[in-house]
């Protein structure tokens, strides 16, 4: 019998799941950014034997723990949801996404909470030089547990290093360095740590700057400020190389991601890139109206930045759509129709197996192997299922470009101030500063709506799209669980939102 | 050394002011999701409605082979 799929309680499994990777997502980047900013912090008071470094240092962990504390165990929820919303995809991928999974708990958190412990408990009971290497070791051991996350996403954008099993249904892990040292991944990981770092330092310098217009603390302030604004500047920047660097490795493993963060429908040869734009919400796949209702676009950069050369085609939703002969580009009516000969192989093959067949079975499975790279796209109805929503991948990857660059100005003319030291009396920049942390938690935000929403229908790419990888729920369950959550993060980031504000009211006073 | 480290940690945790804050928000937070909300909520559907590995494969099958809806 042919189940219908209800697309109601498809969406409900992904609002949720973003619902909880969103929250989870609000405090992941400050741990890791403020974590290295803490050991910058604590190195320079061991190098220079100030204790007023050492105060600042507390203070700092003593809000990074308020941060950790509440954000700790937020990712174990998406994990819940991975079994109940999400069993098709669990059991299909366990063997893939369960090791990195497992690796990041065993071994990157235990060297995290182990000195963790140190870095709190030892500041009189162990060496500096102990204690400044068990900070450190909580920085590293952070992003130790970011990297194989990130593995494990960046496999659903690019999997490689599998093979199918059709007995057991499951993919099989046959390289494991080829899913570690996936580009994906290593691109996925250096812009995602880079923009912990530019996160804190907007922290830092937004705390530090409501002390200065509040005229309190200023020399803490102007020292944190003068530590943060430099790390700042130079996160913010590697975060622009890493995010081209990561751009131009989509272009070429996700292409459809591609066009829509471009709203990019007919690529030519050069192709221009978009600084700002209006979609156009009419528009549809393959039908004549303009995409944008206006734009501002640079003539060949988007053509630049996806070859790094001048003249390149990149192609549009159009072009991966109908296929495009000129530029070799498979249009998704014959994915389409590779991946139904794999749906229907699989099919043959389980028939046959269960008749004992095993001539049958042989040849069923030849006729799977050959066409298995096309699996997910034999699920598709029609070819425009294969487009993710352009309007908010599109805005989404404007937001945060224009967000990050935007912090290089502001570091840049916090570094101007500082040096010429007139930086109490410029209000404007120190109210700009206490407002941008907000405009570093948009960005974050929008990073992963471009990287999650820009590879929709796919839970993985090519391979599952989400109508096949959900569980078999009624919407209201899922619906329930939904509103659950949002009221549980809700009760959690209000109350870890007043203990962070009363600690920055109680200032560094208190630290001994 | 065992007695030196559960000491370090034990007179760690009678000395934290903040800490203690945090740590009812830790404990409060993992009873609500492994008490609550992993056990009535958020079962693992494919254990849950299925014995055998066998089975859960079989239905992933059956899964993966079933058509569009289009179709």
């Amino acid at each position: 019998m042919i189940e219908q799929i209800d697309l109601n309680q498809v969406n409900w499994a992904r609002a949720q799941f973003a619902l909880t990777a969103g929250y989870h997502w609000i405090f992941v980047p400050l741990t890791l950014g403020l974590a290295f900013l803490c050991a910058f912090f604590e190195s320079i008071y061991v190098r220079t034997g100030n204790p007023e470094w050492k105060r600042l240092t507390q203070f700092w962990m003593k809000l990074f723990a308020v941060n950790f504390a509440i954000g700790i165990a937020t990712g174990i929820i998406l994990e819940f949801q991975f079994g109940t919303n999400w069993s098709n995809y669990s059991w299909i991928v366990g063997d893939i996404f369960g090791a990195p999974l497992a690796i990041e708990g065993i071994f990157a958190f235990f060297i995290e909470a182990t000195f963790f412990a140190v870095m709190f408990f030892g500041w009189d009971r162990v060496s500096k030089r102990m204690h400044l290497f068990s900070t450190w070791m909580v920085a590293i051991g952070a992003h130790l547990s970011a990297v194989w996350i990130l593995i494990a996403n960046a496999w659903m954008q690019y999997p490689i290093g599998m093979r199918f099993n059709p007995d057991s249904a499951r993919f099989e892990m046959q390289d494991l360095w080829a899913v570690i040292s996936s580009p994906v991944a290593m691109s996925h990981f250096a812009h995602s740590s880079a923009s912990g770092l530019l996160l804190a330092s907007l922290f830092v310098v937004a705390v530090s700057s409501y002390y200065l217009l509040r005229g309190r603390n200023q020399l803490f302030a102007r020292r944190s400020i003068a530590v943060a604004a430099v790390l700042g500047l130079f996160s913010s920047v590697f975060v622009a190389y890493t995010g081209d660097e990561h751009a131009f490795i989509t272009v070429r493993t996700q292409p459809m991601k591609m066009a829509a963060m471009e709203s990019l429908y007919e690529g030519k040869t050069p192709t221009g890139l978009i600084a700002l734009g209006m979609v156009n919400p009419n528009k549809l796949p393959g039908d004549e109206q303009d995409p944008f209702l206006f734009k501002v676009e640079i003539p060949g950069m988007l053509s630049l930045l996806a070859h790094r050369q001048f003249g390149g085609f990149v192609p549009g939703i159009d072009d991966l759509l109908r296929g495009n002969e000129k530029q070799g580009i498979v249009g998704l009516d014959s994915m389409m129709q590779r991946g139904k000969i794999a749906v229907t192989g699989l099919d043959r093959y389980k028939k046959a197996k269960k008749a004992d067949d095993a001539p049958a079975a042989a040849a069923a499975l030849v006729d799977f192997e050959a066409h298995q790279d096309y699996l997910g796209y034999g699920h598709l109805e029609k070819v425009e299922d294969a487009v993710p929503p352009v309007a908010l991948t599109f805005y989404a990857f404007r937001l945060m470009v224009g967000l990050g660059m935007s912090f290089i100005g502001l570091f840049l003319l916090y570094l101007w101030y500082l040096g010429k030291e007139t930086l109490e009396q410029k209000t404007w920049l120190l109210r700009l500063g206490v407002l941008a942390v907000f405009g570093g938690y948009v960005a974050q935000q929008c990073g992963w709506i471009v990287t999650e929403v820009g590879r929709q229908p796919w839970a993985i790419q090519g391979l599952l799209p989400v109508t096949v990888a959900r569980s078999n729920l009624d919407s209201g369950t899922v619906a329930t669980t939904f509103f659950l959550f949002l009221i549980l993060f809700t009760v959690l980031l209000i109350s870890g939102v007043r203990i962070m504000l009363k600690q920055i009211a109680i200032g560094p006073e208190e630290v001994k | 050394m065992m007695q030196r480290i559960m000491r370090f940690y034990l007179d760690g945790f009678r000395g934290m002011v903040l800490g203690r804050t945090l740590w009812l928000v830790i404990l409060l937070k993992l009873l609500v999701m492994f008490a609550v909300l992993k056990p009535f909520f958020f079962t693992n559907v494919l254990k849950t409605n299925y014995e055998t590995d066998a089975e859960r494969a079989d239905y992933i099958i059956n899964t993966l082979t079933r058509p569009p809806a289009g179709d």
